[in-house]
Parts: structure tokens; sequence; C-alpha cells
């Protein structure tokens, strides 16, 4: 496992392109794109105001950089350096901003959620969609880029438009049975919408894509309902994890419950094995058979870390939500299906320093990592089932089905990991700190 | 208490008084004159009472003592004997007779004495134990009032107790009714502040929104060098209906697209699946089939037969079903079979599973299957008799219960049901009601006591009167036979001693006596005699009827106070054993 050296960042904006031969970072009001093999700087641009947004069109070829303050948005070419686009949003503000899949529109969000307006890079057609509504995840589109769903309330009441991206054609406009639509998804193959409620009312809606309402799910009522959801990439399973601790997976024939995932305090499951993050100075000695452990000790100052397999039963550490507060730190926040279908990863707010994962093939309980820090960030690998994590602290951890690893980021000073992503290959990880980045090259290790 | 002593032989003494006193005042002259005559005489005798005696009668008023003895004899109901002089001698035969006779009588009275002693002192002691018994009943029936006043007082308290929460619990109610009223309305009012407050958002929004719009927002712009060709290289399209439908068009193809994977990955698994079934099915005919033969001979299986007839059609079904995948009637078909054989696979199993355990248990017996059927004769016979044996357990016990304890049932009930307080309530009523009763029963039967003893006293009186009288009459007669005295005492008394009752017997008592009882004395006599008779006898009579039902509570109450209990059954016991 190799690292890069560190490089400056501002606003947590650094991504790859979808082709996986650029990154871009911001620093302040700068644009830097690097070619990721050799990290030397391609292009520099310079934009107006310090960049809050920052996107890859999905044809590698365009960057979009948001100044929100301003209302600006600002697009750069790699093809032409010198060719720019500047698109103001004028007095009525801008509070999100985003390519469309064709990567020759762009979506901005007004301040308010007075509408959306759509900007055509190819015509400089301005059109708006009004009455979008304002919730956690109001637009989303499908993963071929055909269709755009976009959740509008109108007259207190909750409708769902889609759109055909190609020209913006309102394909379908339904009004949904929600009491306040809070969020929705495609499937990963676009043929289905799942659309649920806010937090208040435990209800998820499984739309068709001409519009017809194909199941309804409610497993409890009364008491705080969905937290997260998640599509399982072969749009099979549906994960939705709620306020109640728990996952429920629901099926693509019948939309119904399959099992649920509980997230108990103690772990008496045998099949499952809890790897515990113990840290540790720099021992010499030998090494416990069941600790697989990878340090690099040029850090001779952070302490190690590795893990060690908890005899079962097992207690996790769990923090008492105080009911008095909204939106509670309790429920399923998290939860992320491997590329491969067979493992799904969650989060528990309540257990913030363990993430779980399931073995969906036997729908059982894999692992628990139980680590000694409230766990940041956790994305698993495009290509393989391996997931990679994030603690706010100098390491990163990875798990697969055969172990666990802590591993120290060995850069001069200390590189918080805040949060992480993998390059589209699964090759590298780019780690974030609060203003640098690293990269972290995973598959020397994995050919080793 | 025989018969013997009872009745009328008893001089009354109200009557004799006066001939007795006028005799003895006749006969006390003599006496003193010659006191000094019969001195060395009557210092020789035992008894000095004699020496009194030898008094009345000299030398000189013989015959006048032999009429008044003679007299006093046939007034005494001795008729038999009587003093006769011949030429002026006493014959000596009819006087021992008649000192016998005396003695006897006195003898008799003496007995009665003594049996009246010893009953009134019986029926003192029983009243005395009486007594007791009832102060303790009285400490009892205290304790129990106490009790029972305890119990009113806690259920008084509990009552209270439950009044104070029922009232707790309808204000509890009534808040949370309140509550979910409040909580309802505000719901109601959270909803319409909600759908207002949206409305009124929306107004402001589409205001912001036209304000902006006529502004005609200078700053509202694209500012772009050149423009840039479509990502998939086409140009743009004009929208048309004819875009519409081609949108329509290819959302439709998409969905159908969708569902046709759909239907090839459930085709695939239904095949797959198909093809399992297949092969089961196959496997289990190839499995079934060489048990056929050692099968059929059972005439019984006709299912099975029938089965294996289809069997045999089966197998060319297989093809075209393989064929005819997806027709309905093939899967029907399949799926029939399939279960036909499973069921009889599993016939068959279990069959074969009895049969090795059959064959098991033969391997474990060894060649000895006669001995199985023997021994199962014998478990058979053995549980009859065991049986048999348990019926007749049951029954002794029914009986011995029956016998023991018929009264106790009642209790052992009223004990079993104990832990209600409510028939703990009704109990100790019922119980309060029968010691009242109890101790009515008592207090009856002290007044009878005290009836009789006071009945016993006056007899007791009168008849020491009566002793009095007699003796001074006996003393009066006997002086006479001063010397002839000593071997007529010793001897009766031996003779009486050996043979009482036959003495008695042979002398005819009720007839001689009314026959010879003078009949100015009988009917005033027998009232006091039949009431003494009646009382002392009627005491314990009355008593032990009137304590057959206070037997059963003392022997109720024995639970409680055995140690105190125990002197009262016996007692009980004792009265009721001459009844």
């Amino acid at each position: 496992m190799n690292f890069s050296e560190v490089f400056k960042q501002s606003n947590q904006l650094c991504k790859v392109s979808p082709d996986g031969k650029y990154l871009a970072t911001c620093v302040q009001y700068r644009l830097v794109v690097r070619d990721f093999s050799s990290l030397q700087i391609v292009h520099l641009y310079t934009c107006l105001d310090q960049v809050m947004h920052m996107e890859w069109s999905s044809d590698s070829l365009f960057i979009l950089c948001a100044m929100y303050k301003r209302g600006l948005v600002q697009v750069w070419s790699l093809e032409q350096p010198d060719w720019h686009c500047k698109i103001d949003e004028g007095s009525i503000g801008l509070v999100s901003s985003r390519w469309s899949p064709d990567g020759r529109h762009i979506l901005n969000t007004t301040e308010f959620s007075l509408r959306v307006t759509v900007w055509s890079l190819c015509t400089k057609a301005v059109s708006y969609i009004k009455y979008p509504k304002a919730c956690q995840k109001g637009v989303d589109f499908s993963a071929d880029g055909r269709y755009m769903a976009l959740a509008e309330r109108r007259e207190c009441k909750d409708y769902i438009s889609v759109f055909v991206c190609d020209d913006w054609h309102l394909l379908r406009h339904f009004e949904s049975e929600t009491q306040d639509l809070s969020g929705l998804e495609w499937s990963p193959n676009g043929c289905v919408l799942a659309v649920w409620d806010s937090c208040l009312e435990y209800k998820i809606l499984l739309y068709s894509l001409d519009g017809r309402l194909l199941s309804s799910y409610s497993a409890y009522e009364w008491s705080l309902g969905i937290k997260s959801v998640a599509w399982s990439p072969s749009s099979q399973f549906l994960a939705v994890g709620s306020y109640d601790e728990k996952v429920r997976i629901l099926n693509h024939i019948t939309w119904k419950k399959i099992t649920e995932f509980e997230h108990p305090a103690t772990i008496m499951n045998t099949k499952a094995v809890v790897f515990k993050e113990v840290e540790k100075r720099p021992v010499v000695g030998s090494e416990d058979l069941s600790i697989h452990q990878l340090t690099v000790d040029n850090s001779l100052f952070s302490t190690q870390s590795k893990y060690e397999i908890t005899q079962l039963p097992a207690q996790v550490p769990v923090i008492k939500p105080d009911p008095e507060r909204a939106n509670p730190k309790i429920g399923i926040s998290a939860l992320a299906f491997s590329a491969d279908n067979r493992f799904l990863a969650t989060k528990n707010d309540n257990m913030p320093q363990s993430l779980w994962v399931w073995d969906m093939q036997r729908l059982s309980l894999l692992a628990v990592l139980e680590q000694t820090a409230p766990v940041r960030c956790f994305v698993w690998d495009p290509r393989r089932p391996r997931l990679a994590l994030c603690t706010g602290n100098t390491k990163v951890y990875l798990w697969s089905p055969a172990g666990c690893v802590s591993v120290n980021v060995p850069v001069e000073g200390s590189f918080q990991v805040q949060s992480l992503f993998w390059h589209c290959s699964g090759s590298s990880l780019v780690l974030l700190s609060k203003e640098h980045i690293c990269l972290c090259y995973v598959e020397a290790e994995e050919e080793k | 208490m025989g018969d013997w002593w009872t009745p009328t032989k008893m001089p009354d003494p109200s009557l004799d008084t006066k001939e007795l006193s006028s005799i003895s005042g006749i006969s006390m002259s003599p006496c003193r004159r010659n006191s000094h005559h019969s001195l060395h005489s009557t210092m020789a005798l035992p008894k000095t009472s004699y020496s009194v005696i030898s008094a009345f009668c000299t030398e000189e008023n013989i015959p006048q003592c032999i009429v008044y003895i003679n007299q006093e004899v046939c007034s005494l109901g001795l008729t038999g004997v009587s003093l006769e002089t011949k030429a002026g001698v006493l014959s000596a035969v009819p006087v021992l007779n008649l000192l016998y006779e005396v003695l006897q009588l006195q003898k008799r009275a003496q007995r009665a004495l003594h049996d009246l002693e010893t009953q009134q002192l019986k029926s003192s002691s029983d009243l005395e134990h009486l007594q007791h018994s009832n102060c303790r009943l009285k400490d009892q029936l205290e304790h129990t009032r106490r009790e029972n006043s305890g119990l009113h007082e806690g259920e008084r308290q509990l009552q209270l107790k439950i009044k104070t929460l029922q009232n707790c619990l309808k204000s509890e109610k009534e808040e949370v009714q309140k509550l979910q009223s409040i909580i309802s309305s505000r719901a109601t009012q959270y909803n319409h502040d909600t759908k207002r407050k949206e409305r009124e958002c929306t107004k402001l929004k589409e205001r912001l929104n036209q304000l902006l719009m006529d502004k005609r927002d200078k700053k509202l712009s694209i500012e772009i060098s050149n423009h840039v060709g479509r990502s998939d290289g086409k140009r743009g399209l004009w929208k048309t209906v004819k875009m519409e439908a081609r949108h329509e068009g290819e959302m439709y193809r998409a969905l159908l697209g969708d569902y046709e994977t759909r239907q090839r990955s459930l085709m695939m698994e239904n095949s797959e699946l198909k093809k399992v079934l297949q092969l089961m099915k196959k496997d289990m005919i190839t499995i079934l089939s060489p048990k056929k033969p050692c099968v059929k001979p059972e005439p019984a299986d006709d299912s099975l037969e029938q089965a294996v007839s289809e069997d045999e059609e089966d197998p060319g079904d297989c093809s075209r079903e393989s064929v005819e995948q997806s027709c309905e009637q093939a899967r029907q078909q399949l799926t029939d079979s399939i279960r036909l054989q499973w069921r009889k696979l599993k016939s068959h199993m279990e069959r074969l599973d009895s049969q090795a355990s059959l064959l098991a248990s033969q391997e474990r017996e060894g060649d000895e299957m006669m001995s199985r059927k023997e021994h199962e004769d014998e478990m058979q016979r053995m549980r009859l008799e065991l049986q048999q044996c348990k019926e007749f357990i049951h029954m002794q016990q029914q009986l011995l219960q029956q016998q023991l304890s018929s009264p106790c049932d009642e209790e052992t009930a009223a004990l079993l049901n104990d832990c209600y307080t409510l028939e703990e309530k009704e109990r100790l009523k019922e119980e309060w009601r029968l010691f009242n009763e109890q101790k009515r029963n008592f207090e009856r039967e002290r007044k009878n006591f005290t009836e009789a003893a006071i009945r016993l006293g006056h007899e007791r009186k009168t008849f020491e009167e009566d002793r009095a009288a007699w003796l001074k009459t006996q003393f009066l007669n006997m002086t006479p036979f001063v010397d002839r005295k000593r071997p007529a005492l010793t001897e009766p008394h031996s003779a009486l001693s050996v043979e009482p009752e036959a003495k008695l017997q042979s002398t005819p008592p009720l007839v001689t006596q009314s026959l010879f009882s003078t009949p100015k004395a009988a009917p005033v006599k027998m009232p006091s005699t039949a009431d003494l008779y009646r009382t002392l006898h009627l005491v314990p009579d009355a008593r032990g009827h009137g304590r057959c039902p206070s037997g059963e509570m003392l022997t109720k109450s024995r639970l409680r106070n055995c140690s105190t209990d125990c002197s009262v059954i016996s007692l009980v016991r004792d009265e009721n054993s001459p009844v």
C-alpha cells in the first residue's frame, strides 16, 4: 500500500473524472486538474470567487464550479482550456447546481426552491421547472441518464415529475401518496422509483417508470420512520434503514420484506465476527494469529492500532440519544451495498463507532467493525468486495471478507482523514483531510 | 348403678321422728338408769356407741323392747322377721335374722351413700371442668371477637384504599382523555397552520418569482464563448408530438425490456427448478422401483400399486414435459406426479424406518420372537393386576376416609378454601354461630348441674338425717344383743364382700317392698326417691343426649386447640358410655 504526497484542497472539493484520468481539486478560487496517474497539473483555472461546489460532467470534458454566495456557476472545458462559460442566476440566488446526465445541461436550484433553471450549453437555452420541493433528495437521475425524477410540492400535495433528460420533455406527472415526501431514488435499472415519506411516517412507495404505484410498504406506525434508503446495484433489493435501528430488505418481485437486520447492543450471532480496533504503542513482539495488522512504522508519534477478534457475545458501545432534540442520533443513517451485491454495510447512529457488514446471500450478520472513534465515512470499492472507512483520525481502515486492516497515513504532520472515496478502477483511494488530499494506492498491496 | 338399691326401703324420716322420739324418750330413762350396769360390757365392745344402746333394753322392759323392735322392723319393711318371746325368753334365731336384715339394710344405705358421694364428687369435678372449659371458650370467643374486629378493620382500610385508588384511576383516565383531546386538537391546529403557512409560502414564492421575472433581471444570463455540440453528436430536435410519442415508446420499451429480463430470469429459475424436480422424480422412481417386488406381496397396499401403475406411464411423460415446459397442464402433471412420488417415498421411508427399528429390536432380542409375545402377555397381565391393585387401594382409601372423617371433610374443605378472605369471613361467622350454640348448651348443662347438685345436696341432707335416725333406731334396737354383735358384724361383712349381688338378686327387691311397705309411707316416699333416682340418672342421660352435637363441635374445634380438648373428648366418651 503506497501513499502519494499531500496536496492542498479546500471545502472538501476533490473529484476524480468519471473516466478516471483526471483529478480535480479546488483550492480557494482556483481549480486544479491533475493527471491521475502522474499527479502532474494538467490545467489550472481561476474562478471568480471561492468555489463551493465542483462537479465533473459525465463525459469528463467539463467541470462545473459553483459559487453559491454570488449565484454564479463557471464551467471549464478540458479540451479547450480557453473556452469558458459563466452562468449568473442573478438576484434570485443559488443553492445547488448540478450537471444533467448528458453533460450539456446544468440544473440550478434557486433559493427558497423557487424553481429549477435548466441551462443548455448547446443552445444557451434556459428553461424553468417550477415548484420543486426542498427535501432530502428531491431530484434523481436514472442510472442510464435518460430520466429525471423531480419531487414537487403544489397545493400542499406532493407530486412527482418524470422528465426525459434528452429534451426535458415531461413524461409523467403524478401525485404521490406521501404526507411529506422526503426523497426519491431510481432503481439502478431505471424502471422503479422508490419514494419515501419524511421521518414522521414510515412509508415507502414504489412507482413504475410510467407512474403506476407498484407497491407501498410501511413497517410500523406512530414512530419515527425511514432514515436512509439504498438500492442494491442489481435492483434486486431495496434496503430501508429506519429510526428503530433496523434495516429492512424488500425484494423486487413482491416488494415485500424479505428480512430485517437488527443492530443489537449485544452481538450473540455466533457466525458473525466482531473486529475491535485496539490502539496501542508499537510493541515489538509476536503477533496474534487472529490479528491482521498492517502498519507502516515510520509514524513514530502516532498511536498504532490493530484489530482484535472479540469473543462472543460482544457488547457494542451505545450512546443514548437526546430525546428532546430533533433528528435524534439513533437509527440507520447510512447503508451501502457492495458492487457485487453480496454485502451490505450499515451504520447505526447510536452506535457511531461500529460498522456492520451483512451477508446478502445468507441474509445474516457477517462482521462488525468496532472502531475507537465514530465512523465518519465508509465506501465500497466499485470493483471488489472491499470496504474503506475512516474515523477522523490518521488511519484508513479496510475490510474485506478476508479480514480487517488498519493503515496509518504516513505523511508528515498529522493527516486526519475526514472522508474518502475510491477511484473508479478501485485501484486507489482518495483521502481527504480538512485542507489536504492524499492518494492511497491499494492495488499494489492487493497484488503483493 | 343397679336397680337393687333404689326404691322404697328408705324409711321416711319425717314420719318416724315422732315415734322415734317418743320411744327414745321412753327408752332414755332405762338407759341412764343402767348406765353403770352395762358399763363393763360396753367397755368391752369395740364401738362405744353400743354402750349407749345398752341402756335401751333391761331385764324389765324386754317385752316392750321386743314390741318396739317389731314395730320398727315392720315399719322398716322387714316383714319376714320379727322377735318372738317364747315364754319370756327371746329366741336367738329371729333376733339374729333381724339383726342380719338390719345390718344388710344399713350396709345398703352405706353403699348408696357412698355411691351418692362419688356421684357428687364426679358431678362436681364435671362441673369444675365445664366451668374451666366455659372459661376457655369465653377466652376463645373474646379472641375470635378481637380477631374479627381486626379483620373488619383491615377490610375497611382496604376498602378505603380501593376507593382512593379508584378515584386516582378515574382522575388519571380523565387526564388521559383530556391530554388526548388536547393532542388531537393540537394536531389538527398544527396541520391547519402548516397548510396555511405553506400556502402563504407558495404565494410568496409565486410573487417573488413574478417580481424577479418581471424585472427582467439583467444579471440572469449565460455567457458562453461558443456553443458546444451534444454529447451524442446529434443535433437537438424540436419538441413535436412525434417526439412525445417516441419518448413514450422508449419508456415503454425500457419497461418492457425490464419485464422481459425479469421474465427471462424467472424462466431460467423456473426451468432450473423443473430440472431439479425431474431429476428428483427420476431418482425417486429408481429408488422405489427395485423395492417393488418386496413391497408388492403386501395385499393391503393398493394405493402403492396404483401409484406403481402410474409410474409406468410417467417416464413417457417426461420427454413430453420437457418439450412443452411452459404448458400449464404439463406443469400440473409434473407437480402432481412429484407429489405422488414424494408421498410414496415418504411412506416407503417410514416403512423402512419401522422395519429397521423392528429389525434392530429383533436383533436385540436375538431369536426370541416367542419370548416377545410372552413378554407382552406378561406385561398385559401385570398391567391388569396393577390396575386391580390400584382400584383396591383406591377403594380402601375411600372407605377409610369415609370412616375416619365424615365430619372432618367439611373441615378440610373449609381449610382448603381458606385462602379466600370472603370464605374466611363466612367460616368465622359459622364458627361464631356454632360457638354461640355451644355456649348455650353449656349454659343449659351448667344449669342442670347446679340443679342436680342442689337436689343432691337436699337428698344428701335428708339421707343423712335418715341415716342418723336409722342409726339411732338401730342402736336402740341393738342394745339387747350387745354380746352377739361382734360375730354377727364380722361375718356379714365378709359374706357381703364376696357375693353382694347374688344376695341382692336372691332377695326380690321391688315386689316384696311394695307388698310389705307400710301403706302410709309408700306414696310419700316414692316421689323423693324417684326424684333422686331421676336426678342422678337423668343428668348423665340428659347430658349424654345434649352432648352429642356439642361433642361434634368440640371435635371440630379440636384442630385449633388439641391439648385442651382432649380432656373434653374423654369426658364425652365417659358420659356416653353408660348410655
